[in-house]
């Protein structure tokens, strides 16, 4: 019979094992070497019946399809955009794919995103060489003017949106600012000065304390904020949160 | 990044006044294999200076006096913006900032340096090792370089080789105490210790030298844009009054 | 004169350590914000950190990897961190060389598929040194992999067992590398902590294959200890992260 030696939630470093037994199985983050399902990264124990996974703890982005992601221009070309993820690999926005109107060949692409602007959008191809391709055509996805830019590392990322939203949702309530949360650890915040840095000073402490349950009540007791809203929009990417709900992996 | 909008509140991104220093923290004289060494950080920056001494042939113009050398390091571990490769024109000034802050202020005696005129002399070298940048490297630097100084001890010496593992009880008495604060101008706002993204939208800065006396001995104006004398004159009173609080803040803990 | 059998007998470490006897240890992880992975690792008077980079764009294009993500290691000591004159800095003979043990002590254990084309950057800074630096580097570098999120089926750790004689005697001091009285062997060595798989075996000396086959056995048992230490400073860093 099989035995689990690492509890949920406990940290595993790589080679770790986490459970020993022929009836679990390894998932996400995890092997098999024999009877013992080991750690094949550093990650925290998530047990679903005999279903053993790491959820990662760090890591830098790599970019994965229908990610809604926060990308910044790098270069203007012929017939589109680069675009840099805070990853390895940076990304094309195609002319045809730049907005929801035609682009006449020829036109000043400037016109529509310019070098170092900030773009809200979304991954619609990864190739296995990770060339990858984004498309701004779709509900909530727009260039992200003002405001500033916040990184964070992409394992906290379902920490700071929260259940259905409710996290950033009760932040940008809090705070009177608009947020957007990129699945690549880039987040966006437009605000007054001051309520920006609330947001920015709010966001440091989710992930300095992201796995501590009941983080949400402790976040509201700092924010001094009302009860917390989850809003009905998930799938979109405007200013509003723009996730289903916790990701982990 | 709309900083101006911050700086009109009287702020910065990071919350700090304009003419607010992060915290800074000195671990002096724990690096066992140098002759003198310190720890520095300002916020997230770390910075590491080990002093080494040797006995060299003083230069011939200078029979009398010892030599002293700056060199800095950016490891490429410090950020992602770091190259591994031989020193480039960001560390090359950093180096020659804090020398000239040192040399021209005579901070160290390099007449007391002196073993046999027009033979032998003691070299003091500082290398400035970037190991966390976060901005406001060379104001760092400075600080490390200085509470170096402060700690190191000369080796023993027996007239003819250097023996590192006796230290001699001779400590190195500085004459001065430069410090390098950098002032950098974003519009019309002054700003002191400035993060990675305050460096890359400054217009200009001014990085000033002073000693306790409050004497200038040494400037560095950097960055693309011109600077008015008006402006100049409030950077150089800015950087004077930050050092004096710096110095005051610090002092027993290797200033 | 005394035979050689005799003095071995006699020889007792020059600082009072058994032959197991590890120097006292200290490791901590996250000790670079800038880097996407860190970590520091003391044992004796060597001081070790290591910084990680990636995955990310690598450069120049002719050492991209379609298949497989790359990892490139640099050593360096900084230039104050001998026992006696200045290094200086800069890339030298020895630090490319130990650069190059480092990447295949630590390559073994690491699975790069998910990001081809781009690369994992290890910088390893020693700001002091006292025996034992490449060692001290790939442990540091091993944690330091592990808190980037790299992907890696095990954790490597690292140490130098000096063969003196007859015997094995673990983590070899500056001072009995320099033994004039005694023939010393100098072994580092790293094994992948669950399978011993040995990823780095060097070595300076005379010694006969029974004393380098006893000096593996031993060194296997320290870095167990070791890997304790890196274990332990992996968790501590994200213990503030559960609750």
């Amino acid at each position: 019979m099989g035995e689990q030696l690492l509890a949920n939630k406990a940290i595993a470093v790589p080679g770790e094992e986490i459970a020993r037994g022929m009836d679990f199985v390894p998932a996400a983050g995890t092997y098999r070497d024999k009877e013992s399902i080991l750690a094949a990264r550093l990650g925290l124990v998530s047990t679903d019946n005999r279903l053993i996974k790491l959820i990662p703890l760090s890591g830098r982005y790599l970019p994965k399809r229908g990610d809604m992601i926060i990308g910044q221009v790098i270069d203007v070309q012929l017939s589109g955009w680069r675009i840099e993820l805070n990853s390895a690999y940076t990304a094309l926005l195609s002319m045809k794919e730049g907005t929801s109107e035609y682009i006449e060949k020829g036109a000043d692409l400037r016109k529509y995103f310019d070098l170092g602007d900030w773009i809200g959008t979304k991954i619609i191809n990864v190739t296995t060489q990770r060339l990858v391709d984004v498309s701004m055509r779709g509900p909530g996805l727009h260039k992200l003017s003002g405001g500033r830019i916040i990184k964070v590392n992409p394992s906290k990322v379902p920490r700071i949106i929260g259940k259905q939203g409710s996290m950033i949702g009760m932040i940008k309530n809090a705070t009177n600012t608009k947020v957007v949360v990129g699945q690549n650890g880039v987040i966006w915040v437009s605000g007054k000065p001051g309520d920006e840095i609330r947001v920015l000073d709010v966001i440091r402490k989710i992930e300095r304390e992201s796995h501590k349950s009941g983080l949400t009540d402790v976040i509201k007791t700092y924010l001094g904020a009302p009860d917390a809203v989850g809003d009905g929009n998930y799938e979109q990417m405007d200013d509003q949160n723009e996730d289903t709900g916790e990701h982990h992996e | 990044m709309h900083l101006l909008d911050y700086f009109k509140e009287g702020f910065r991104p990071d919350g700090r006044k304009l003419d607010e220093f992060r915290p800074i923290t000195i671990e002096a004289g724990t690096i066992k294999t140098a002759e003198g060494s310190a720890i520095v950080t300002i916020g997230g920056t770390r910075v590491i200076v080990g002093v080494k001494m040797q006995v060299e042939k003083p230069y011939s113009d200078r029979p009398n006096e010892g030599t002293m050398m700056v060199g800095a390091e950016l490891y490429p571990m410090a950020s992602p913006k770091f190259e591994s490769g031989p020193p480039n024109a960001q560390s090359i000034e950093i180096a020659r900032v804090i020398d000239r802050g040192l040399r021209e202020s005579k901070a160290i005696d390099t007449k007391g340096l002196c073993l046999i005129p027009g033979e032998k002399c003691w070299s003091v070298i500082m290398d400035v090792c970037a190991m966390n940048e976060e901005g406001n490297l060379l104001d760092a630097g400075s600080i490390a370089a200085l509470a170096a100084l402060n700690t190191t001890i000369f080796p023993g010496f027996d007239g003819t080789i250097v023996d590192y593992k006796h230290p001699s009880d001779r400590k190195l008495e500085l004459k001065k105490q430069p410090i390098a604060i950098t002032v950098v101008k974003i519009a019309n706002y002054l700003l002191v210790d400035p993060t990675n993204e305050e460096e890359q939208a400054m217009d200009a800065r001014l990085t000033v030298t002073t000693t306790a006396e409050g004497t200038i001995c040494s400037l560095q104006k950097g960055g693309e844009a011109s600077l008015l004398p008006e402006e100049i004159q409030a950077m150089l009173e800015l950087a004077k009054t930050k050092a004096k609080e710096i110095r005051g803040s610090l002092s027993g803990k290797g200033l | 004169m005394k035979t050689q059998v005799n003095i071995m007998s006699k020889y007792q470490r020059t600082d009072g350590r058994d032959a197991d006897g590890i120097r006292p240890m200290e490791a901590k992880v996250g000790v670079i914000p800038q880097a996407d992975g860190s970590a520091m690792f003391k044992i004796g008077n060597t001081i070790a950190y290591a910084a990680v980079y990636g995955p990310r764009e690598l450069y120049p294009r002719f050492l991209q990897n379609p298949e497989t993500g790359i990892l490139r290691c640099n050593y360096n000591m900084m230039p104050f961190s001998g026992a006696g004159d200045r290094v200086r800095p800069g890339a030298n003979r020895r630090s490319k060389e130990i650069s190059m043990v480092t990447e295949n002590a630590l390559r073994p254990v690491i699975d790069l598929h998910d990001c081809p084309n781009a690369v994992v950057d290890v910088f390893i800074e020693l700001p002091q040194t006292d025996a034992g630096s490449r060692c001290a580097g790939i442990t540091a570098a091993a944690m330091a992999l592990a808190d980037a999120g790299i992907a890696m089926r095990d954790m490597v750790s690292a140490i130098a067992v000096g063969r003196i004689g007859d015997g094995s005697y673990v983590d070899l001091s500056y001072e009995e590398e320099a033994l004039e009285d005694y023939p010393v062997a100098d072994i580092p060595m790293a094994f992948v902590n669950r399978t011993g798989e040995v990823t780095l075996l060097q070595m300076d000396g005379e010694v006969q294959t029974e004393g380098i086959m006893d000096a593996l056995a031993k060194g296997r048992e320290a870095c167990k200890r070791i890997h304790a230490l890196q274990t332990q400073a992996l968790k501590n860093k994200f213990q503030g992260d559960t609750q």
